[in-house]
């Protein structure tokens, strides 16, 4: 860069803008990269240390307020209890891995959808709720 | 010694009855209108001239523009863009709120739960209805990652939902917890200067003073990651991995 050449004319400043301008939106591909690194120690730990508590307000919020609602003693609240804490840990790990906050990370090879077929889903209600209730 | 908390005390300034709601105008009210104002003041009297080589000030309005329009490229991509102004107007009323509650008297309405728990409610609510707008049920599919085995449907779909769940909790209380922690801080830390006096009153009065830049620091970085989740949950309504 000399600046012993002529100024340029406007108009082929602005097609060089223009250029420019769609060369940066089409290059990026989305999500390939949230700003993480820019983030100091104290910001991550803050954000993981509330990361943990907020699954578990939520967790205990949900069941505290199911047991009032239902009079059902105090199993909801357990039961929640546990839940909030496996979100919290799996909030965790995700803003520690850098998974962005995705809910429901998929791997991008895709093609892995086809896994509904068995129908488990009661079995594992049940054996949840029996260990709870049943005392 | 004061209070440290005194300064987080509402105070009603102009009361204001509409029927059974109390509307009045409350300091926190007033320095919401304050933040307002002065971006409004700052962008466009910034902006005024709209010379092609910009001055100090014009730079610095273009400067949170194209930073903010950097973000949301970066984190959600060209489909992101239409949703620039909200996530601008938040970064800027963040922003604002946090340095303005660093002059002195000034009231910090950021580190009130109840704004911040507001604005998270208002991002997570409208990223949710763009996902459920954009991909219907499929939105669902959201809570059970792809691969896992059926048995583990009935434990991981409710962790996953509150996860989910759990974002407005924690993005409110990440920021109202920066700003009330810090001010609050700062009042214990100048409340030692007087009575230690002339000779061991400087100990606290440095702490303070680097308190102080630290809380630049810390009110920058609310706004932006308070933004940058924003965008990263935008990213996930879009695209929906």
């Amino acid at each position: 860069m000399s600046d012993n050449k002529p100024p340029e004319t406007l108009e082929n400043l602005d097609t060089r803008l223009h250029q420019a301008r769609e060369k940066s939106r089409a290059g990026k591909t989305p999500g390939s990269s949230p700003g993480k690194e820019e983030m100091s120690g104290y910001s991550m730990a803050i954000r993981i240390g509330t990361e943990m508590v907020a699954a578990l307000i939520v967790g205990v919020g949900i069941g505290y307020f199911l047991d009032y609602w239902l009079d059902t003693g105090p199993w909801f609240l357990v039961v929640f209890f546990f839940l909030g804490s496996g979100a919290g840990i799996l909030n965790v790990y995700r803003a520690a891995n850098g998974l962005g906050m995705a809910v429901g990370y998929k791997e991008p090879s895709g093609g892995v959808s086809e896994h509904l077929s068995r129908d488990d889903t009661s079995d594992g209600v049940n054996g949840n709720n029996s260990k709870s209730g049943g005392e | 010694m004061a209070n440290p908390l005194e300064q987080f005390q509402i105070k009603t300034l102009v009361p204001i009855q509409l029927g059974e709601v109390d509307a009045s105008l409350t300091n926190a009210g007033l320095f919401m209108v304050i933040t307002v104002t002065v971006i409004s003041l700052f962008l466009t009297l910034g902006m005024r001239q709209k010379s092609l080589i910009p001055g100090r000030w014009q730079s610095m309005a273009e400067l949170s523009y194209e930073f903010i329009a950097g973000m949301i490229r970066d984190n959600v991509g060209s489909e992101g863009r239409k949703y620039f102004p909200f996530v601008f107007s938040l970064f800027m009323f963040i922003l604002f709120a946090n340095l303005i509650g660093l002059i002195p008297y000034a009231f910090t309405f950021t580190s009130h739960i109840a704004v911040t728990f507001t604005m998270a409610m208002v991002v997570f609510l409208g990223v949710t209805v763009i996902a459920i707008v954009r991909h219907k049920l499929h939105f669902f599919s959201l809570f059970l990652p792809s691969g896992v085995p059926m048995v583990m449907a009935p434990v991981l779909i409710p962790i996953e939902v509150l996860s989910y769940l759990s974002r407005p909790i924690s993005l409110s209380i990440r920021l109202f917890a920066n700003m009330m922690a810090g001010h609050t801080m700062m009042k214990v830390f100048a409340g030692f200067i007087v009575p230690l006096g002339i000779i061991g009153g400087w100990a606290p009065l440095s702490v303070d003073v680097a308190l102080t830049a630290f809380e630049f620091l810390v009110a920058f970085l609310q706004a932006y990651v308070f933004t940058v989740l924003t965008c990263l949950y935008l990213n996930d309504a879009i695209h929906l991995h």
